[in-house]
Parts: C-alpha cells; sequence; structure tokens
C-alpha cells in the first residue's frame, strides 16, 4: 500500500509528438483512482510510465513518498493487469500466479500459501491446473487478477481490464473489483475509456484528453461540477444536453431564453447571478443533464419552470423513459418517468431543474458558470 | 457437397491422377532403376518393372561406389552432411530465435534498420558471398573444414531464421512480455520461460526449412570443402561424374535416393507443422 503522486510528467516520442503534457495527479494511499479518456488521451501512456514500460521525459512519479523514475518495473512493487489478461500461455494457473514468486524467490511453501490463499478468494481452486487457453474470459481475468493479487504489492495498475469480456460479465466484475478493493484497502490505479466504470469505481477521477488532465477529483464532483464542455459531455450516459441560447434579464434576475416551435421561456439561474453578468445579451451553451428535464411527477421540487414541449422521439428503458424534444433547434434528452411520458407527436409539460445546470463559453469550451 | 460422381468431378479426378503419375514418374524411375541388375538396366527401357530385385546397387553406392579416386562409397560423406547440417541448423535456428526476439519485443532504435539489412540478406545470391567468404575462412584458418561450412550456412541461414521468428513473435501480444518484465522476469527468462515453449510450430518451420537448405547445398559444399571433408551433394556428384568403363545407373540412383533420405524423413516427420507453423497466427487470449 502506498500513495502515489504524478509531477508535471511529460511524455515526448523521438518524433517530437507530444503524448503527455504536464500531468499532475496525487492521490492517497487506498486510493482507486481512475485515467478516464478518449482512446488517444495518453492514459495507457501514463499508465506504463507508472509500471515503468514507458520511459519518463520529465517530471516525476512517486511512490510512496520514492522517486520511481529510474527504477525498473520490477522493482517499483507494482502488479498490473491487462486487457488482454496476458496469461502465460504454456503454463498452468497454478504457475502463472507463482511465476512472479519464484523470480523473487520466495520460498516453496510460502509460495504454495499464497496460491491457495489468492484461489480461494477468487474462488478458482479447481482451475489451477488448467491451462489459460482452456478457460472462458472471465476466468482467465480472475487469474489477472490473481496473479497481481499474489504479489501483494503496493499499487496495483489495471489497463483496460475488463474491456475483454461481455457486458453482463463486465458488470460483475466490475462489483468485484471494488469488492476486492473495499477489502484489501489496496491503492490501485485503473485505466478505462467506460465512464460508467470510471463513475462506478473510482475514489478520484482524472479526466484526461489530449495529454492533459482536463478534471481531476471526485466522481460526484466531476459529475456535478465538470471544469469544461469535454468533461460535462464525457462523463454521463445519456450525456449532457448542450443548447445554445442567449442570457436575457427578466425582471431583474438573469437566465437564458429557450424556445421551441410553441414559444419561448426563461430559465431563471439564480445560482450563477454574478458569472452571468458579463454576458448579458451574448449567446453561451446552456449545459442541463436528462435527469435534470423531467415530468412534473418526477420533479421533486415546486416552483420550477415549466415548459410544453413537442415531442419527437421516445426511448423506454425500464426504469425511465428518455424523451427527445427539440429546444433552440438542438436536440435535447429528458428522463421521465415511464407511465408520464407521452407518445411522440404530442406534447408534455417539461420540468427544469436548473440549480444544477451549467453554462460553457462557446468559444473556449471551459465552464463559465 | 455433391456425394456422387458428375462427369465434371470424373474430369478434375482425372488430371489430378494424371499429374500426380507425370510428378511421381521420376522417383519410380530411380527406384525401380536402383534395384534392377545392369544387364536389366540395359536390356529393358527406363519405365520398364525390373526383372529381378537385387540391392547390390545400394549397397555398393552406400560403402564401396568410387568417387574420384576414392572407392568408399557415400557412407563417409553422408556422415559429413550430417556433421555439417545438423550444428548449423541448430544454431542458426536458436540465433534466428534471439534475433527475432529482439526486434519483435525489445524494439531499439535502428533495429527496424537493422532487421530490414538483415532481410537483404534473403535475396543475397550465393555466388556473390563465394570470394570474400572463402578468403574469411582462410584467414579463420577453417578453411576446407566441416566447421567452416558450418559457419557459412549459419551466417547464411540467419536472415532467414531471424524473418521466421520475428514474424512469429510479432503476433504475441506485447502485453505478455510486460507482464513478465513486472513479475520480475529479464531478458533470458522472458525469452526461455514465455517465448521458447510457446514458439514450437515456428521451430519446426526453421527446423525444416534450414535443413533442406543446408543439406541440398552444393555450391558452398564445392568451393568450402574439399577431399574428406566434402558434404554428400559434392560426393554424388563426384559419384555420378566418375565412371570407369560402364555407366553404373543402378548405383547412381541409390546414392542419388540416400543422399534425398534424410530431407524427406525430415519432411515426413516435421512436415505437418510447417503449414501449421507458417500459419500460426497469435496466441489467442
Amino acid at each position: 500500500m502506498a500513495a502515489l503522486s504524478i509531477n508535471n510528467v511529460c511524455k515526448t516520442y523521438a518524433n517530437g509528438t507530444e503524448v503527455l503534457k504536464g500531468i499532475d495527479i496525487a492521490i492517497e494511499d487506498g486510493q482507486f483512482l481512475i485515467l478516464v479518456g478518449p482512446s488517444g488521451c495518453g492514459k495507457s501512456t501514463l499508465l506504463n510510465m507508472i509500471a515503468g514500460l514507458d520511459d519518463i521525459s520529465s517530471g516525476d512519479i512517486e511512490i510512496g513518498g520514492k522517486r520511481v523514475n529510474d527504477l525498473s518495473p520490477k522493482d517499483r512493487d507494482i502488479a498490473m493487469v491487462f486487457q488482454s489478461y496476458a496469461l502465460y500461455p504454456s503454463m498452468s494457473v497454478r504457475k502463472n500466479i507463482s511465476f512472479g514468486l519464484e523470480i523473487r524467490k520466495m520460498p516453496q511453501g510460502e509460495i504454495d500459501a499464497t496460491v491457495e490463499r489468492v484461489a480461494q478468494m477468487l474462488q478458482m481452486t479447481h482451475l489451477l491446473d488448467r491451462k489459460p487457453s482452456q478457460l472462458s474470459g472471465g476466468q482467465r481475468q480472475r487469474v489477472a487478477m490473481g496473479r497481481a493479487l499474489a504479489r501483494n504489492p503496493s499499487i496495483f495498475l489495471f489497463d483496460e481490464p475488463l474491456s475483454n469480456l461481455d457486458a453482463k460479465l463486465r458488470v460483475e466484475m466490475r462489483t468485484e473489483i471494488k469488492l476486492m478493493h473495499q477489502r484489501l484497502k489496496s491503492t490501485i490505479v485503473y485505466v478505462t475509456h467506460d465512464q460508467i466504470e470510471a463513475m462506478t469505481l473510482g475514489d478520484r477521477i482524472a479526466v484526461m484528453k489530449d495529454g492533459i488532465v482536463q478534471q481531476f477529483g471526485s466522481p460526484q464532483d466531476i459529475y456535478d461540477n465538470p471544469a469544461n464542455l469535454f468533461v460535462a459531455s464525457f462523463i454521463g450516459s445519456p450525456s449532457m444536453n448542450f443548447i445554445p441560447a442567449q442570457v436575457v434579464e427578466s425582471a431583474g434576475v438573469l437566465g437564458v431564453k429557450i424556445c421551441d416551435d410553441q414559444g419561448c421561456v426563461i430559465l431563471p439561474l439564480p445560482h450563477a447571478q454574478e458569472k452571468m453578468r458579463p454576458w448579458l445579451g451574448r449567446e453561451v451553451i446552456f449545459g442541463i443533464r436528462p435527469e435534470q428535464i423531467t415530468d412534473a411527477r418526477t420533479a421533486y421540487r415546486e416552483g420550477l419552470p415549466v415548459m410544453s414541449c413537442h415531442i419527437d422521439v421516445i426511448e423506454p428503458t425500464g426504469p425511465d423513459t428518455l424523451v427527445f424534444v427539440s429546444l433552440n433547434n438542438t436536440k435535447v434528452c429528458c428522463r421521465t418517468h415511464p407511465t408520464e411520458a407521452k407518445l411522440p407527436g404530442h406534447s408534455m409539460e417539461l420540468v427544469f431543474d436548473v440549480s444544477k445546470a451549467v453554462l460553457f463559453d462557446p468559444t473556449t469550451e471551459q465552464r463559465i458558470a | 457437397m455433391a456425394k456422387h460422381l458428375t462427369p465434371g468431378r470424373i474430369v478434375l479426378y482425372a488430371a489430378l491422377v494424371l499429374m500426380a503419375i507425370y510428378y511421381l514418374l521420376p522417383l519410380y524411375v530411380m527406384l525401380s532403376t536402383s534395384v534392377k541388375t545392369l544387364d536389366d538396366i540395359r536390356g529393358g527401357n527406363l519405365i520398364a518393372l525390373p526383372q529381378s530385385i537385387t540391392f547390390d546397387a545400394w549397397s555398393k553406392a552406400w560403402s564401396s561406389a568410387c568417387t574420384g579416386v576414392e572407392c568408399g562409397g557415400m557412407k563417409g560423406f553422408f556422415w559429413n552432411s550430417v556433421k555439417m547440417a545438423v550444428p548449423s541448423v541448430l544454431i542458426s535456428t536458436l540465433i534466428g530465435a534471439v534475433n527475432g526476439y529482439v526486434v519483435s519485443m525489445w524494439r531499439f532504435r535502428g533495429s527496424d534498420v537493422l532487421f530490414t539489412l538483415l532481410l537483404v540478406g534473403c535475396f543475397i545470391p550465393f555466388q556473390v558471398v563465394l570470394l570474400p567468404m572463402a578468403r574469411l575462412l582462410g584467414e579463420l584458418g577453417m578453411a576446407n573444414t566441416t566447421s567452416g561450412l558450418v559457419l557459412v550456412h549459419v551466417i547464411y541461414g540467419l536472415a532467414f531464421t531471424t524473418l521466421f521468428f520475428r514474424n512469429f513473435f510479432v503476433t504475441i501480444p506485447d502485453e505478455l512480455v510486460k507482464a513478465a518484465r513486472i513479475d520480475g522476469a529479464g531478458f533470458w527468462t522472458i525469452f526461455f520461460r514465455i517465448l521458447l515453449p510457446i514458439s514450437g510450430p515456428i521451430f519446426m518451420v526453421c527446423v525444416i526449412w534450414q535443413f533442406t537448405q543446408i543439406w541440398n547445398d552444393f555450391l558452398f559444399g564445392v568451393v568450402f570443402a574439399a577431399g574428406e571433408s566434402q558434404p554428400i551433394t559434392v560426393a554424388l556428384n563426384n559419384l555420378v561424374n566418375t565412371s570407369t568403363g560402364v555407366k553404373e545407373y543402378n548405383v547412381d540412383m541409390a546414392a542419388a535416393i540416400i543422399a534425398a533420405l534424410p530431407t524427406l524423413f525430415v519432411y515426413m516427420v516435421a512436415g505437418r507443422y510447417f503449414v501449421r507453423g507458417l500459419t500460426a497466427g497469435a496466441v489467442k487470449g
């Protein structure tokens, strides 16, 4: 177990490509860090650098307060789980787990005990003598985790460990990983491109894009207070609605003007008055999550702005029905109660909970309020 | 699939059978001639069945036929070839495996250039290297020795074995090597304990390819080995060209088959791995 700190880390390839441009992340002992972002954002490179599989161009990485820049992977006290599992094909499961321990010259008795303990923990005692080719995807995943667990490292590194599994298994394994973290209180760095995995697993999330950490914070903080348009659009499913809208003043309160083909309403944003002031009369991007536009029954507060909207499409998901309407000529997704949703072609009263709505600068895409 | 014979099928099979006969005919002629007596050969025609079967020609070819002034048969030269081919095959395959491992898994600055240069080695004609190689062997004091011939074949074979192993190893996920590095395994541990155990198919490809090339080589053998240390291909040539009055076709044929047997044997034992090895893909999962 150890804290991890990444200080101003850069990675530049020999051909001049900058993959990482000054990464600063620090987590405490026992925290679960998620590196999330679209492909090519540098998250896997960063993980490889923490592992010591890639050189650091500049900056420092510290594990447990010790600078590890120049240590080889085997001396960093880490274990890694790979996307392809990377099980040694010629070795039995038992051998796969014990290989790293043998190389570290652990006494045979201790190795056997460790393998037994890990196998029991992951409920795969009956698989120990099989070869990786005789295992299913989920079982391979388990063995890969077992191999990492057996080493009892100070940091676990996970490189998209669930993306080769089918949807159902992925959810199961997700819970297991979380359970394992709660039990072992281990420090984990976990790379994924899946924002749901990021939200559900992480204590801390670093949202990355183009080699820069766009935002670093707790899952709820990132969900509620996205730093910019990219983070807001990347985290959350269905994605946040982005409606181009004008900032107007009505009865001394600033708000945004939202229209559909039947008319306009002004949504006052009392929580953001100060920051909106310079934007009066100008166009901003109004960001509101689907669950913040809903039917009157689901909206739990009185006195919220209401607008009657023409429904284009509905998508029932079971617990909710997603209603799509057109506001300011933009497709907008609203999450409503299944029994309250009207049919396409009809109009429906939608309640806007603007207390968590956000505003972005349309040119810089940075958060205004 | 239609089970019964349609006219198209019959034509197809007839054509295939004809072609098979065409290709097998030389082998038949060699085999049948080698068991005929000289009288039989002179009396009958080439493809006639032997009137009586005798293995005299075989034993003469093996132990007493004349290759130039020596009259000890192919025996000694056969073992020369074995002594040349086995070490050459093993050494070139092992070095090729390490080379392939490095250029696929441990890329360094310039490793692609190095690999390309090695590939060029596949396209260099034998004749080009004869003179420089002769000089090198002379300098090393290995001229006209079997070990000199082994050196030549190892160097020449490296380009091919490296290519084979490199192409095999690039299909194996890098993550395997990364995982082993994190587990604490070093360069050689990864090579011997992780990669070699799964390289069986490509090993067979290399062994078959190299053995066939080296056993069948004539040019290097005739240039870099002399007298006692000649390989069997050179001896076969000498045997056929040495005539003491009567041309003994049956002995020539028997000697030729003896010279060809080892490659046939290797192919029959390991041939099924050849195709499998060439098409072997990544280790899935």
